[in-house]
């Protein structure tokens, strides 16, 4: 079942606000927090389970990073964030992982789609840097042998 | 570091003006009979508790009316108002609305034959199961009274028994008892 919102948000609003501070600085932080807050709440009522939240709001949390990076900077380098057709990178993903264990999935889709180091992908997916750089080779491997 | 108090109340300030919220509810502090956590709909008041701590409250309002709970002070202001008049002995009548959907129809039949007994008078089980369409269930109309999620606003501290006994009260004796000499009934 899916918690109530108040105790997803309770749960996660200082994680969240720390990423968020660490990436966009302190001046950005406050609007891209309730930005973050509002998308999920708008698709909480569309989740089929209450299993890998805490991935899923920093998923949110580092799209509106990098939509907030672009918009300031649009001639900066984010390097991996925008495929060949200019699609974004996570629309391109999403359909390769998704039959990738939650975990894996999350890793890969915040690595190559959002370009976060280790350490920030082991925050959003309450793993050590070590484990989620394991989680990220792991998924990588698993989509490989699919391939074949 | 954590979030700011303001930039907290913010969001949930935002939340709710944009109408993203199944159930808004917040605790209406310092009243005759402790705290009390309200819950609000689109559609009115659909919650008041005495035990407002409790996390399975809102694990019940997410289950009844979406899982968009959140505590959120504007959206409860009114209903805030009311009571504080109420409790002021200012207040005779609750104009809020109230959000009964999802009971059952014989839960709601009662509820709004209860709605009708005013400030200041006592009914007794029977003669509300009567205007409810059945007279002998005297017991029946006791269930309901001790499930009614809006207590204080639909008012069930003013049924008791045949003999004038209070009987008993969801939120205790004490506060059903208080509330009716509040309201100038003898007891």
């Amino acid at each position: 079942m899916i918690p109530p919102f108040e105790s997803f948000y309770e749960a996660h609003r200082d994680e969240i606000y720390r990423f968020l501070d660490r990436r966009l600085g302190r001046n950005r932080v406050d609007d891209a927090f309730q930005e973050t807050f509002l998308r999920a709440l708008r698709a909480y009522p569309r989740l089929e389970h209450g299993d890998h939240l805490r991935a899923w709001v920093f998923t949110i949390a580092s799209r509106i990073v990098v939509d907030d990076l672009r918009r300031r900077r649009p001639d900066a380098e984010l390097p991996e964030l925008l495929t060949e057709d200019g699609r974004p990178a996570y629309e391109e993903l999403a359909p390769l992982t998704d039959d990738l264990p939650p975990k894996q999935r999350a890793a890969i889709v915040l690595r190559y789609g959002y370009d976060l180091d280790y350490a920030e992908i082991g925050a959003a997916i309450g793993s050590s840097e070590q484990a989620a750089r394991q989680a990220t080779s792991a998924g990588i491997r698993r989509l490989r042998k699919e391939e074949r | 570091m954590s979030v700011t108090i303001s930039l907290d109340e913010r969001f949930r300030a935002a939340a709710a003006a944009a109408g993203l919220l199944d159930v808004a509810y917040d605790v209406v502090e310092d009243t005759p009979i402790g705290p009390l956590l309200v819950g609000v709909t689109d559609h009115g008041v659909c919650r008041i508790s005495f035990d407002p701590e409790a996390e399975h409250q809102l694990e019940q309002l997410a289950r009844r009316f979406g899982p968009r709970v959140l505590r959120s002070t504007r959206p409860v202001d009114h209903v805030r108002r009311e009571l504080d008049e109420y409790f002021a002995g200012r207040r005779r009548h609750f104009d809020v609305d109230v959000d009964t959907r999802g009971l059952p129809d014989w839960h709601r039949r009662v509820l709004a034959e209860l709605a009708h007994v005013e400030y200041g008078h006592t009914t007794t089980y029977g003669t509300l199961a009567a205007l409810s369409g059945n007279a002998r269930a005297a017991r029946a109309v006791g269930t309901v009274m001790n499930r009614n999620p809006i207590p204080i606003v639909l008012p069930c501290h003013r049924v008791v028994g045949a003999t004038g006994s209070l009987v008993g009260y969801a939120g205790g004796l004490e506060r059903k008892e208080l509330l009716l000499r509040l309201e100038g009934v003898t007891i």
